[in-house]
């Protein structure tokens, strides 16, 4: 068989996958050519978020897959992380939604939850007539989270929430905020709902990433929460870090999507351009750089898929998930580079796509752990020596 | 009321056409395969009548193709149909569309089905001949490119509304029948994942040549017709440039096309 070079999937990672898997690629493939392709370059250039696309993903099941129960479909962690890699394929903002309804908020209540939060919010969450947020970065910094200034502290059986977060994706648009604050016994997790009093979001503007996301600002000034609403499962900082495997985990896969977006532009510039007499692809420099751009997504899937089986055996360690989202998103953010560059002129109008992942990518390289966040945490797996 | 749905499978529109090796047909391994979109909207209609009539007591989907085929049969299971026919062997490989409805209408002769639906064509080749060879076959009546389509209460008859020139033709048709579907009609809910999950425990029965009743004498009778050689269409010769100012340029495009190109 030929390899494939447009999608691309050069060493058949097609064939590594179930009939399952492949049916949920397709089935999200063929929504992002359907219903996100066509208006994602205007969402992004005027900062909308296509909230119209929220009720269709969830129609389809794109939230919280991969759980059995409350109605959700009950898929693999590949069958996850390619509706990621599709989704991002459209837009890294819509991935993120996604990333964080299911990750960051439905995998919280659904591991650290009680039953009546489980109940009450996961079917919920999983049809999107609720959506949620996660709050763990602060003003202060994010990627030192052990010194979070938000804190809880106990009063008459409730709790009283002080602090503010920010760079919270969904933040003004959600109804439930899954906040993470300090108390006297170390860092907990509280269900904030909208419109309790002491609670209020706003959005952050100006942002030339992540155009096509809501991006807000939570503040919490003697915001009264009930013990129910507190997550009673979840003890210490290890809590929110779970949290952000899952997501970063997705991420991993999501930046797959990004990159084959952006080198099937390239490559089909390359043998459209007509320069000095040949079209492009007739330069060795463009071939060249065609064929990094395709050896580093195929190195990208496979890294990616094996991660995947070890989610799915139950065997992967979170240090494999830094190496993978360090890897991939870094593999993304230079081919959407190299990309927008091959374009010429071109390259530079969001009518093309490059442009819009490249700048998308620069959040995706920052949230969830930095890359040198994650190139720090797998210093410390080498060394046993923490450098941070 | 029980309802057929038949479905084909053809090669994604975006995929680049080859011709196959021996001439005799596209290629068809190696290239994505989709639900011929013209059966999607025959599926959704099929699901909608199920989903709004308390008469209608079963939706099946039917496919005839290879191993692979069973995609697109899960298509239509995920989307709502309640069971599905696969006919899969390698005898059908050469059937045209005549022999393929013939082979269909064995299978389903007995079945009990009151309305079958099916696209008006198949995005690849384009015959728009199985529907009506269906019908025939079977002795139905055939309402070919319906774009509108209103079930009795009785469900009994169907007034369909056609596209034909300039106009809306209306017809009314007793079931059972066969109804070949136009764009227009109706657009194919996406399959949800909980639902693409359920389809694989959906019965699907396999069945082989030695399966269909009466095949042979059947597609026997009919002869047939075989592809013999496809060609792609020849390139196009390249365009030719003009050059000089514009005004000798115009005089010589006109004196090309009355003496060269003879079409003024
Ligand atoms: C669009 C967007 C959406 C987001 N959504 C969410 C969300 O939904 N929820 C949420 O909680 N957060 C969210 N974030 C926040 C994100 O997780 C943080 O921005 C990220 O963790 C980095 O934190 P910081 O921005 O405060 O940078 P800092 O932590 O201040 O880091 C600044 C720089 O220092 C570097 N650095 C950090 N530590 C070291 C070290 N030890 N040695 C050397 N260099 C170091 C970093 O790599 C970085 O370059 C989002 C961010 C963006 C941009």
């Amino acid at each position: 068989m030929t390899p494939d070079t447009r999608t691309p999937d050069f060493l058949e990672l097609d064939g590594l996958l179930t009939d399952d898997e492949r049916h949920v690629r397709d089935a999200v493939g063929r929504f992002v050519d359907e219903r996100v392709l066509p208006i994602i370059a205007d969402c992004f250039e005027h900062e909308r978020f296509p909230t119209e696309l929220v009720s269709e993903m969830a129609a389809l099941g794109l939230f919280g897959p991969t759980f059995k129960d409350y109605g959700c479909a009950g898929l693999s962690n590949i069958a996850y992380g390619l509706i990621m890699q599709e989704l991002e394929r459209g837009d890294s903002g819509l991935r993120s939604f996604a990333s964080v309804q299911s990750g960051l908020v439905m995998y919280p209540i659904h591991r650290y939850g009680s039953a009546e939060q489980k109940e009450r919010w996961l079917p919920a969450l999983a049809r999107a007539e609720k959506v949620g947020c996660f709050g763990l970065t602060e003003p202060d910094g994010g990627s030192d989270p052990g010194t979070m200034k938000t804190h809880a502290r106990k009063s008459a059986g409730d709790w009283v929430l002080n602090g503010a977060k920010m760079w919270i994706t969904n933040g003004t648009v959600a109804d439930v905020a899954v906040v993470w604050a300090r108390t006297d016994d170390g860092v907990r997790g509280f269900l904030v709902e909208k419109g309790t009093p002491g609670y209020t979001a706003r959005d952050i503007h100006h942002k030339f990433s992540l155009r096509a996301s809501v991006t807000s600002e939570l503040f919490f000034d003697d915001c009264r929460v009930p013990e129910r609403n507190r997550l009673p499962e979840a003890a210490g900082l290890s809590a929110p870090l779970s949290c952000l495997t899952q997501a970063r985990y997705g991420i991993a896969w999501g930046a797959i999507g990004a990159a084959q977006a952006c080198y099937r532009e390239a490559l089909t510039f390359a043998e459209q351009r007509t320069l000095f007499g040949q079209t492009l692809i007739h330069k060795q420099i463009i071939q060249q750089r065609l064929a990094d751009m395709l050896r580093r997504i195929t190195t990208a899937q496979l890294l990616a898929w094996q991660l995947g089986r070890l989610k799915d055996q139950d065997r992967m360690h979170h240090t494999q998930v830094s190496l993978a989202k360090w890897n991939n998103v870094r593999m993304a953010l230079d081919v959407a580079r190299e990309a927008r560059d091959l374009l010429g002129a071109g390259g530079i109008s969001v009518e093309q796509v490059p442009v819009r992942h490249m700048l998308n990518l620069e959040s995706v390289i920052t949230y969830e752990g930095t890359e040198t966040i994650h190139q720090l945490i797998v210093g410390r797996q080498i060394t046993g020596v923490e450098a941070f | 009321m029980k309802v057929l749905v038949v479905v084909r499978q053809v090669p994604d529109s975006t995929t680049t056409i080859k011709i196959r090796l021996d001439g005799c047909d596209i290629e068809r391994t190696g290239v994505k395969m989709v639900v011929n979109p013209f059966d999607e909207f025959a599926i959704e209609l099929a699901v909608q009548l199920r989903e709004k009539r308390a008469d209608v007591s079963a939706v099946t989907a039917l496919i005839v193709g290879p191993a692979a085929a069973a995609e697109a049969l899960r298509t239509a299971l995920a989307v709502g149909a309640d069971d599905g026919v696969h006919l899969q062997d390698p005898a059908f490989d050469g059937f045209d569309e005549l022999q393929l409805a013939a082979a269909i209408a064995a299978v389903v002769r007995d079945g009990g089905y009151d309305l079958i639906l099916l696209g008006k064509q198949e995005i690849d080749l384009d015959s728009g001949q199985l529907g009506p060879a269906l019908a025939e076959c079977l002795d139905w009546p055939h309402v070919g490119a319906t774009v509108k389509a209103e079930f009795a209460a009785d469900g009994r008859s169907v007034t369909a509304g056609r596209r034909i020139e300039g106009a809306e033709e209306v017809v009314e048709v007793r079931l059972p029948a066969v109804l070949t579907i136009d764009k227009g009609l109706c657009e194919m809910r996406y399959p949800s994942l909980p639902n693409l999950m359920r389809a694989k425990k959906k019965p699907v029965r396999t069945l082989g040549a030695a399966d269909v009743p009466g095949l042979a004498a059947a597609t026997g009778a009919l002869g047939g017709t075989r592809m013999q050689d496809l060609q792609p269409p020849p390139e196009r010769p390249p365009g030719k440039i003009i050059p000089g100012e514009p005004e000798q340029a115009a005089r010589e495009l006109v004196r090309l096309l009355r003496e060269e190109a003879k079409v003024i």
